[in-house]
Formats: structure tokens, sequence, C-alpha cells
């Protein structure tokens, strides 16, 4: 009885929910662009900015000068020092976040509607007016040595670490954006402000706010948060082609189980075979339980907690990239399987069905992650990043939809490379060699 | 039937536009059921949590909660293994579950007409589940991985193993949530099934909804699906062994080549939350912000961070919610060229101060001001709202004890904190613990 409950349910899910969120996009009389959305009913708001280039911007011999800098912007700015600074932030209940990435920085912050312009002065000084004290150079620069020494120990950074150097030799992504330890430790105040002026400047900004305010005041809100900034910072980086070939790179380090990162390259996020390719790394790897991946090396065999998927359109290259975890003695039979299905993939494509389900899963979820105003500002600054236009969010499931079964095999053949797989390994893995 | 609406029985002064809002009911069968209304987005979290955990297994079986938690995804008596989650991914949902101490839950995030579908499928599993040798089996291979992945890779994940095994000596908080590997080995189908049979009933569970839903028509729903579940007799009462009065302090010294660098921790054992008690707790978690909750403004940062440069890392923590005793934890990174040994003595000469030092008021009010403001950030996550619930709700609190929490935040003095810092604050009840790489890091 309760089968067939279930499978009429499974017929009347065609109409996936939509997501009811109204973007407005205004420009302020500065210059700023900005896309808004009004959600009155808890008295707070969340504020998304994003610089693109990020520590892609560090210059030769300064790797780590970007990051190190965006951990500085919190300890120290205007008059105050790194503790009158906190403590006065502490006191508006007000969340700042500042963090690099490859291609971008980015700036969380989150206030009380009753302490908003507060709130907002104390960030702005912090983004305009840093002073990259001495003493805050050296506790921050300590700090990232330790997450340094951190990582030269886990299994998992050191797998990421030697994939990037083999994939993009010569550019930035070859390396950690913390830097190494001599190249933190040669980093000057001097530094720190040049870091500053070629990143976070006015030609590479995007914004999104969210919460308890008007689109009306969000113009003048930003020209003075962010005005100050430079209108112009350092170039971008070049684009680098993935490097990787197929094979197998073994770390050796001793602990129990492997962990293996792998993949080959991509494509760009403004493809136009980018939708079927995201289905067909949803079915093989990104699908949690549902996908070939997971079922096949953990729930058949169990050879694995977790097994997952992603494709990575970075700004600069663009790869598919994979990550899981065995024993030492069965991390080799579950790179068999990946293989095999990575295979299997590109000769077959997948069934009607599985594209169906794929569809039906993927329409299904987009509305679900609308769920709250921290997680829609950051879903609608990174469409800004992409150049996605905010109609984005009630059309984005048409797209999926529009992806044929001839689509997914076509593009499953083009871009899945089995023999330009490569694997990095990180363990005692039984039965594995460096190839060539 | 009882049916009781808590309407919004505190209202945070000042800037509450609106608080959660709660509706509870007590099905016949005795499984309680929450709701929270959310409209802002056609979303709802459907959670059951039963009222069991790594904690209430028999000796022996360590693991077998977790154990049972994975093999709730393989099937009854009519779904066929991985069908459950198969259905709520049809349905454009993710589902998954965890397992702790004190509690194992089950959850679907979902479009708010899917919340139907959901309880008969959570339903069906509550009493139909189907464990298989084979489904045993391979699944053991998959919980080896997850141990592996999350401990035997993870030196600081084994030095806290260590670290909860010397700090409890009677109750089973001392066993990890996910077992000792040789008794995971050696768990059976047998054990598998007693432990289901015993602990997956109404009367051990709470249902928690919460999101776009009417708490009329889930009330409808949790009949029609839960309320047809007859209630489990022989469900024992919960008591568990408690500690012994700890009357000297224990120290480990954890050895493991894979950890980067040397650190130490503190904990004390500290009372939880506990039904209509829970100043105490309330009073600790000033306390624990005071010593070591900002690495800017704590007593700890400012004086190894700041005013020396002692440490590279300095926390002070307290968890209150726990169905027991729990702990009160300091952790410290020394700073390169600093030893662990004068490390711990600053560490011990910043809470000797504190204990004789007046507290700023200035502090006590920011503090006082980011517990306000936590609880309008906490507005926003309607899952995290349902997690509050459905975690204190197994963990001996009532409703009522949830929604006093934010206002006896707000009431703590200077002589509360005070006086827990002087009855927890002993080294007589605390284990402290180095980490090294070699036995060369331990001085």
């Amino acid at each position: 009885m309760l089968r067939i409950l279930i499978a009429v349910c499974l017929t009347i899910v065609a109409v996936p929910a939509r997501a009811e969120i109204d973007i407005k996009e205004i420009t302020s009389d500065g210059g700023i662009n900005a896309w808004v959305v009004e959600e009155p009913s808890i008295p707070f708001v969340s504020v998304e900015i994003r610089f693109r280039g990020g520590a892609g911007l560090d210059l030769p011999d300064k790797r780590g000068a970007t990051n190190l800098m965006m951990g500085l912007l919190e300890e120290g700015s205007g008059d105050m020092t790194a503790q009158e600074f906190q403590t006065t932030r502490e006191t508006l209940a007000a969340t700042y976040r500042f963090r690099a990435f490859d291609d971008s920085l980015s700036i969380s912050a989150r206030f009380l509607t009753e302490n908003k312009d507060e709130a907002l002065a104390l960030l702005r000084q912090a983004l305009t007016a840093p002073t990259f004290e001495q003493d805050a150079i050296d506790r921050v620069r300590a700090q990232v040595l330790s997450a340094i020494a951190s990582d030269a120990k886990d299994p998992n950074t050191i797998a990421g670490a030697t994939f990037d150097a083999a994939a993009f030799v010569g550019h930035p992504y070859a390396t950690a954006i913390d830097g190494t330890a001599d190249s933190l430790n040669a980093l000057t105040q001097g530094d720190m402000f040049d870091a500053h002026q070629n990143a976070l400047a006015r030609d590479r900004l995007y914004v999104a706010v969210v919460g308890d305010v008007t689109a009306a005041q969000v113009g003048p809100m930003l020209d003075a948060l962010l005005g100050d900034l430079p209108a112009e910072g350092a170039e971008m980086p070049d684009d680098v082609a993935f490097g990787l070939s197929g094979g197998v790179t073994v770390v050796d380090y001793d602990t129990p189980q492997s962990v293996a990162l792998f993949g080959q390259s991509g494509l760009k996020r403004d493809d136009e075979d980018f939708f079927a390719a995201f289905i067909i790394n949803h079915v093989l790897g990104a699908g949690g339980f549902q996908s070939r991946l997971m079922t096949e090396v953990r729930e058949k065999r169990g050879l694995t907690y977790g097994i997952g998927t992603a494709l990575v359109p970075k700004f600069h290259a663009e790869m598919m990239i994979g990550r899981v975890a065995s024993s030492n003695q069965t991390i080799a039979e579950a790179i068999e399987v990946i293989k095999s299905e990575w295979q299997r993939m590109a000769d077959e494509g997948m069934t009607a069905e599985e594209l169906d389900f794929a569809k039906t899963y993927l329409t299904g979820e987009y509305p679900l992650r609308f769920d709250g105003n921290s997680e829609i500002a950051s879903i609608i600054v990174g469409m800004q990043m992409t150049d996605l236009p905010p109609s984005y969010v009630l059309n984005r499931n048409d797209f999926i939809e529009a992806v044929t079964l001839e689509d997914i095999k076509r593009v499953a053949s083009e871009l899945l490379k089995p023999e330009e797989l490569h694997f990095v390994v990180v363990g005692k893995p039984a039965g594995l060699e460096s190839t060539n | 039937m009882i049916r009781f609406i808590t309407a919004l029985a505190f209202v945070l002064t000042a800037f509450a536009a609106r608080a959660e809002e709660v509706t509870t009911y007590k099905l016949d069968n005795g499984m309680d059921v929450v709701v929270i209304e959310d409209n802002r987005a056609p979303v709802v979290v459907h959670m059951v949590w039963y009222k069991v955990g790594s904690a209430d297994e028999p000796e022996g079986v360590s693991g077998v909660a977790h154990f049972l938690e994975h093999l709730m995804f393989k099937g009854t008596d009519i779904l066929a293994p991985g069908e459950f989650s198969q259905t709520v991914a049809a349905n454009g949902g993710s589902d998954n579950a965890f397992t702790s101490y004190d509690y194992t839950a089950y959850f679907q995030r979902v479009a708010a007409d899917r919340l139907e579908l959901m309880m008969q499928m959570e339903s069906n599993r509550m009493n139909n589940l189907v464990i298989t040798p084979e489904g045993v089996a391979t699944e053991r291979q998959v919980v080896i991985e997850e141990r592996n992945q999350r401990t035997e890779n993870n030196p600081g994940a084994l030095a806290n193993e260590q670290f909860r095994a010397a700090q409890y000596q009677n109750h089973r908080y001392s066993v990890p949530i996910i077992g000792w590997r040789h008794e995971i080995d050696e768990l059976s189908t047998a054990d598998l099934q007693e432990f289901y049979d015993l602990y997956y009933a109404p009367n051990n569970a709470i249902l928690v909804v919460a999101g776009d839903v009417d708490p009329d028509e889930v009330l409808e729903l949790a009949r029609t699906y839960y309320g047809s579940i007859p209630a489990e007799a022989q469900l024992p009462e919960r008591v568990r062994p408690e500690e012994p009065p700890q009357r000297a302090e224990r120290r480990i010294t954890f050895v493991d080549p894979r950890v980067s660098q040397p650190y130490l921790l503190r904990s004390y054992l500290a009372p939880e939350r506990d039904p209509g008690a829970q100043k105490e707790a309330a009073a600790l978690v000033y306390l624990a912000e005071l010593l070591g909750g900002s690495s800017f403004t704590s007593d700890l940062g400012q004086a190894l961070q700041f005013d020396a440069q002692t440490a590279v890392y300095t926390n002070a923590s307290y968890g209150g919610s726990s169905l027991d005793d729990t702990t009160f934890t300091f952790a410290i990174v020394p700073a390169e060229g600093v030893t662990l040994s004068d490390a711990e003595l600053a560490m011990d000469r910043v809470i000797a101060e504190f204990m004789t030092a007046e507290i700023e008021p200035a502090r006590m009010d920011s503090i006082r001001m980011q517990l306000r403001a936590s609880e309008v950030y906490a507005l926003d996550d309607v899952s995290g709202l349902a997690r509050r619930y459905g975690a204190a709700l197994t963990q001996g609190l009532t409703v009522a004890d949830v929604q006093a929490w934010p206002d006896l935040l707000q009431a703590v003095t200077v002589e509360d904190v005070k006086s827990v810092a002087e009855k927890v604050l002993n080294r007589d009840q605390a284990v402290t613990g180095w980490v090294v790489a070699n036995q060369e890091e331990a001085r």
C-alpha cells in the first residue's frame, strides 16, 4: 500500500517550486552596482562583497601577500588597534569575514538593523584605512605559518598541493594562497599596502545586500562604504591550460587510509554545453548517494565512506575533479572502479531514467537553496561574478530541462577522458606506484 | 491528546520583531511533536530524533547506535535498499542522519508540499527496518572507512578519543560515538536488531517539523503516520552510570608523528543544562567567552597572544547541551619556541588572575549584546532552530527550557560567573593533555 502511495507521489512532482525572491538591481550615484533583496521580517542585514582577482594578484616572489593582507583587515585600522577594533565590533554584535581565494576576495558582513550605521562605518574603516602595524603583521604571519605547518602533514592538503603544482605550472594556481614559510617571512608592511591597493579596487567589485534594508538606502550606503577605494587595481592573471596528463602520482605518507584527488580538464561556466556537463557530473559523482560512483564504490563494495566529483570552472582554467579516501589495501581497487565508471559514462552516456531522475532532483533542489538572508546574498553575488542576470533565478531550471539525452551522450564523450584522468594518492597504497 | 501552544513565551526585548513560532503536541503513543513555522521560503525540514545515542549502548558493542543509523537507509518491508534517499532526491530534497552521545536523528529537507511523503517513509522505517547479514557486511566496511577518515587518519581526533577516555571513567561518554575499532569489527546482526527493536519507537522519539507549514495540518499528518505505531512497552528508563567524584588531576601525553605542532588541552567536568536548572550553564557560557572566546578581547587571547607572544591560538569552550555531565575545555597552541610547560603555566596564571580580578561590566554587556544578536541571526536559519529543539528535547530539556534559555543568558551576573568559575575550574577534576609529534616536544 505504501509503495503505491509513493509511486503516485513520484508522478506528481513535475512542477518544482520556484524561488520567490525579488532581486532589485541598483547603481549608486558613485557608480557602484549592486543587487538587493528586501526582507524586512528579521531585523538584520547581510552584505556580500567580492573583488575579482584575489590571491591570483600576488606579485612575483610575494606569494601569500594578498591572503595575509586580508587577514590583517580586522587587525587595526583608522585610529584603532586590533583589540580596539574587535572590542567595538563585538559591542555592535556585527560579524565580518575577510577571506582570500584563488580568483577573488570575499567580504561577508552581518549586522542588526539598529546598529547598521555604526557597523557599516566600522567595516568601511577596515576596508579603506587598514594600518598594517608591524606587530599585527607578525602575529597574523605566525598564525599563517602555523596553518602551513598543519597543511604539510594533512593528507588531503598534500594531495591538493601536489595536484595543483603539476596541473598549473607557472601560474598562481600552482601554489597555495597562504604562500610558503620563506615567502611569508620576506613580506613587509609595504607589501601589505601594495596588495591592498592591487586587490580592493572598484573596477572588480560585486555586491549583494539582503535583509532589513530598502533598495533606496543601499546606493548611499555603498558609496559611503566603498566609494573611497581606488578606481582600478592590478591586471588580472593570464589563463592557463590544465597541464596534467593521465596517470598516478603516489606521495608516500604513513597513515592507514589513502586519500586520492583525481581530475582532468573541464569546461567553462559559459560554455553552451555547461548544463549537460553539470548533469553528467551530477549523475557520475556529485549526486551524493544517488551518484554512480557512490553506488559502485561505497554502496556495492564498501570501499569508502565518501566519494564525490565536481566541475570546477575557475576564472583562468577549467577542470573536473573528484576525491575519495580508502584504506591503503583497497585504494587501488577504488581507483579501478572510478576509471571504469568514467569510461562507461564516456562511452554510453546515461539512460533516460537517469536523466529524468537527475532533472527532477536538480530542479526541485534549486529553489530550496534560497532559505535565508545570508544564503541568498551569497548566491546572488556569485551570479554577478559569473555574468548571470537576475532572471537566471527564474529560468535556471529551464536550462536544466532543455538538456536532451543526445546532448548528454555527445558531451559525455567529449568531456570525459578516462585516459587523461590523473590520480594523486597520499598514503601507503598497496599495489600503486607513480607512473612515468 | 494534550495540545498547548507555547505562544512565544519570551520576546527578546528591544529588537525582536518576531521570535520563532513554536507549537507542540504529544501523540497518544507518547511521541512528541514540535512544529516551527517559518513561511519565508516554500521549504520544510522534517526530522525524527530518537532519545538514544552512543552513551546508551550496552557495554562491548560500541558503535551500534551509529552503525544502525547507516542501516536505516538500507530498506524496510516495503522500501528497497536505497529507495528512501532515492525517493527524497526524486522530489528535489536531500536527506541524511547523525548520531551523537545522546541522540540519533534523521532528517529530510524538501519542498513544503512533499511533507506527507517524508512522513510516510520515515514512519515506515521506525518499525519495519530489514537488517540482513549481507547489508551489515558491506556497511561494516563503510563504517570502518568512515572511522579511518574521521579518526585513524587524524591525530587530533585520536588524541580527543584518548582525552575523553581519561575524562570519563564511569560514564559512557568515554567511548567514541563511532565505536572502538575492535568492537565495530565484531558487531553482529543480532546486536543491531536488538538495539533497533528496543529503542526505535514513538515513545522514544520526537518529531520536529520546521518551515512553511500549518501546525494543524502537521498534527493531522503526524497522527496518521506516527500515531498508528504502537509504543514500546519494554523501553527502559534512561538512567546511565554517573561519574564518581574526581579527586585527582589526570594527565596524558599523546604522541603521533603526524602532529604538525604541539598543543595542549585542559578539560574540567562541568554541569550541563538541566530541566528547570540552567543558571549555572548560562554562567558557564559567559565564563568561556571571558576566558577564551575572542582571541582579541578574552583574557587568554590578550595575555598569550597580545601582551606576550606565547601562543598562536587560544580558546575556551563550553558545550552546555548534554544529557549528563559535560566539560569546560581550554586549548592552547604555543608560539614557535615556547614549550608546552611554559604555555600551560601562562594559561594557569591567566585562570588564577581571573579568579581574583574584577570582571569589567562592559565586557559582560558586550557578551550579552552578542548573545541577544545571535538569537536574531538564528531566526534566519530554520534548520538550525529545528536542531536546537530536537537536541534539547533528546537531552532532557523541555520546550519551556529552550525558550527560557535566551532570557537566562541575558540575566547572568558577574557574581554568577565568579561562583561557577570557583566550582568548575578545579584542577582535581581536570584532565590535561599534551599532543606532540615526539617525546622531545613533550616538555
